[in-house]
Order: C-alpha cells, then sequence, then structure tokens
C-alpha cells in the first residue's frame, strides 16, 4: 500500500517537473555555446553541468573566468549566487527532515530553484502528505529536468564551437544575466538591492576583475535585508 | 581566457563540492532547526545582489568594443530589461535583447 502511494507521488512530481524541460533545455544549450565559445572542452561543459548543476553559478562562473579573474574571486562570486539555497534546504527540514540519510543526500544533490517551487507548494497544499510521499514527489519533479539539463549543456557545447563570428554572441551572456534578473524583481527590496548592486561594481570598476562584483554583491545584499527589515516594521 | 586546464578542473570540483554543500546544509548536517530571521533576510537577496553587479560593467563597458560605451548594446540591454520585467519570461527577455541587437547592430 505504502509503495503504491509512493509511486504515484512520484509519478505526480514527475508530471509537475515535465513543463520546466522547455526552460532546462535551451538554457542548458546555451551554457554549452558559450562555454565551447569561450574554449573549454565539451567534457568542462559537461563537468559544470553535471557537479555543480546550477545554471545562474554557472553562468557567472564562466563570466569570470573570461575576465581572467582569480580563483577565489570565481569561486565566492558563484557560490553567493548559490547561497539562496540554503534558504531552501533550511524550508525544506519540516517536509523531508524525518527521511532516511541517504534521501535526504540525493535531494541536496537536486535542490534547484525549479524543484523547490514545484514542491514546496505542493507540501503546503497537501500537508497530509507522508515523509516517503514527499520524497518522491520531490524527485519525480527532477527526473525530466536533469537529463534536460545535462543534454541541452552536450549539444550546446558541441554545436557551440561551429557558430560562426559575426552573431554577435560576445553579448549572449548580459542578455542572458539581464532576463535572468528582471523577473526576480518583485519588491522594493529587491530593487534597492539591484540597484545598489549596479552602482557599487560601476562605482569599483577600476578594481581588480571581479573584485568589484563581490564587494557589490555584499553590500547590495545587507542594503536588500535592511529595506525589507524598515518596511516590514513600518 | 588564461586559466589552465588543471584550474579549470579544480573550479568545476569546489564549486559542485560548494554548491552541494549548500544545498544539502540545512536538510543534512545541521539538521531540524530555525535559522534566524535576519541570516534569512540575507539570503532572499543574494542573487538580486550578485548578477546585477556582473552585468552592469559587461553593459557599460562591453568587451566587443574593447570596453567603449556602445549604443546599440547598451539599447538592446534595456530593451532585454523592460521585455524580461513586463513578462516576467527568461525567454521572452532574451529574445527581445537579441532581436534588438541584430537591428540596433543594422542600424548604428
Amino acid at each position: 500500500m505504502t509503495s503504491t502511494t509512493g509511486k504515484s507521488a512520484f509519478r505526480q512530481g514527475v508530471l509537475a517537473g515535465l513543463p520546466f524541460i522547455l526552460v532546462a533545455f535551451p538554457f542548458a544549450t546555451l551554457f554549452g555555446v558559450l562555454a565551447a565559445e569561450a574554449g573549454l572542452s565539451v567534457a568542462m561543459a559537461m563537468g559544470f553541468s553535471i557537479v555543480v548543476i546550477a545554471g545562474a553559478a554557472q553562468f557567472t562562473a564562466l563570466q569570470l573566468m573570461l575576465e581572467n579573474a582569480p580563483v577565489w574571486i570565481i569561486m565566492s562570486a558563484s557560490l553567493a549566487v548559490n547561497l539562496r539555497m540554503a534558504m531552501y534546504s533550511a524550508a525544506l527540514v519540516p517536509h523531508l527532515g524525518a527521511a532516511p540519510f541517504w534521501q535526504r543526500a540525493l535531494v541536496g544533490y537536486v535542490n534547484f530553484d525549479q524543484s523547490y517551487a514545484v514542491a514546496i507548494v505542493k507540501y503546503e497544499d497537501a500537508p497530509e502528505m507522508s515523509v516517503a510521499d514527499k520524497v518522491g514527489y520531490f524527485l519525480g519533479a527532477v527526473v525530466p529536468v536533469v537529463p534536460a539539463w545535462f543534454l541541452g549543456t552536450l549539444f550546446g557545447a558541441i554545436v557551440g564551437s561551429q557558430i560562426p563570428d559575426w552573431l554577435a554572441l560576445d553579448f549572449a551572456m548580459p542578455i542572458l544575466f539581464l532576463s535572468l534578473v528582471a523577473p526576480m524583481m518583485k519588491t522594493v527590496a529587491h530593487l534597492a538591492a539591484a540597484g545598489t548592486s549596479i552602482v557599487v561594481a560601476l562605482a569599483l570598476g577600476f578594481m581588480p576583475s571581479g573584485t568589484a562584483v563581490l564587494i557589490a554583491g555584499l553590500v547590495a545584499m545587507m542594503v536588500g535585508a535592511e529595506v525589507e527589515r524598515r518596511r516590514d516594521r513600518a | 581566457m588564461t586559466l589552465t586546464n588543471t584550474e579549470i578542473w579544480l573550479i568545476v570540483i569546489a564549486l559542485g563540492i560548494g554548491t552541494y554543500l549548500i544545498r544539502f546544509s540545512f536538510l543534512g548536517l545541521i539538521g531540524d532547526r530555525e535559522l534566524p530571521e535576519w541570516v534569512l533576510r540575507h539570503l532572499r537577496y543574494t542573487p538580486v545582489a550578485v548578477l546585477p553587479g556582473l552585468v552592469a560593467p559587461l553593459v557599460i563597458w562591453p568587451s566587443a568594443t574593447g570596453g567603449e560605451f556602445d549604443p546599440p548594446r547598451f539599447i538592446a540591454a534595456a530593451a532585454t530589461l523592460a521585455v524580461a520585467y513586463w513578462t516576467k519570461n527568461l525567454f521572452a527577455g532574451a529574445f527581445a535583447g537579441a532581436g534588438t541587437l541584430a537591428l540596433m547592430l543594422q542600424l548604428f
């Protein structure tokens, strides 16, 4: 009985994850293309997508690598982009904390924006779900997305080296970052953080490559948090 | 890019480990404990704090023109931002930006 419901929760997760193929595949393809353009081998591009498996952070690392930033700056800036997922991890504890260690370890690998968002909505909708069902649902939700991410990267990395130079690919990365960040502007606090980040990064443009982003990120994060705190109190 | 192959692989692996530890953190190592509100409040703003600072210099001083301000690229960036904000859709923004850039490079 339990195993049957576990399977159906898994299947429901798969269904909820399916539409995200449409996002993951082209996004990963673009990563593969730009990685190839930057001179990375197909294996390196795949390494990023399999080992790191985090879109925005992969693009951040790639951009800073192109700027010849020091390795520690590449690491810190890319990990900073991923820090939000610690919040997801914490938010999942009440739902999945009681699951066996190996299952939680697996969820850790596939704790993405997409899977977190899909799962947390479901958990709040159906609080009566068993822990096993919740794990099944979460893992199901990434089953369509992960292969799309890998295959998209592979496709992009192979095709990437054959793309003609007249396509203005030099500007693909800025366009991608802007399309990624604009929909995140949900509140005044987000706008304040983004605005601060831009001003500080430009003001510190003279600093060694990558350093400005790190300082801008830190200051902007504090500004965003502070604006939120004041607005909550008001 | 001046990085050696070994350095690139080092970045891939270290970034993979770091990212995994962030994702797994509370689920695995720290256990059932609430994060203080001020920490959550800062975590909420990390992507919007880092990404704009990364992209702003690329828009104002594009590498393709050797760091000279470039109207076609600036206009394309503005179009991307406007469309992505309006539609809340990554791909709508990206297509609008790429289209605008192609058009502007013809005009200028």
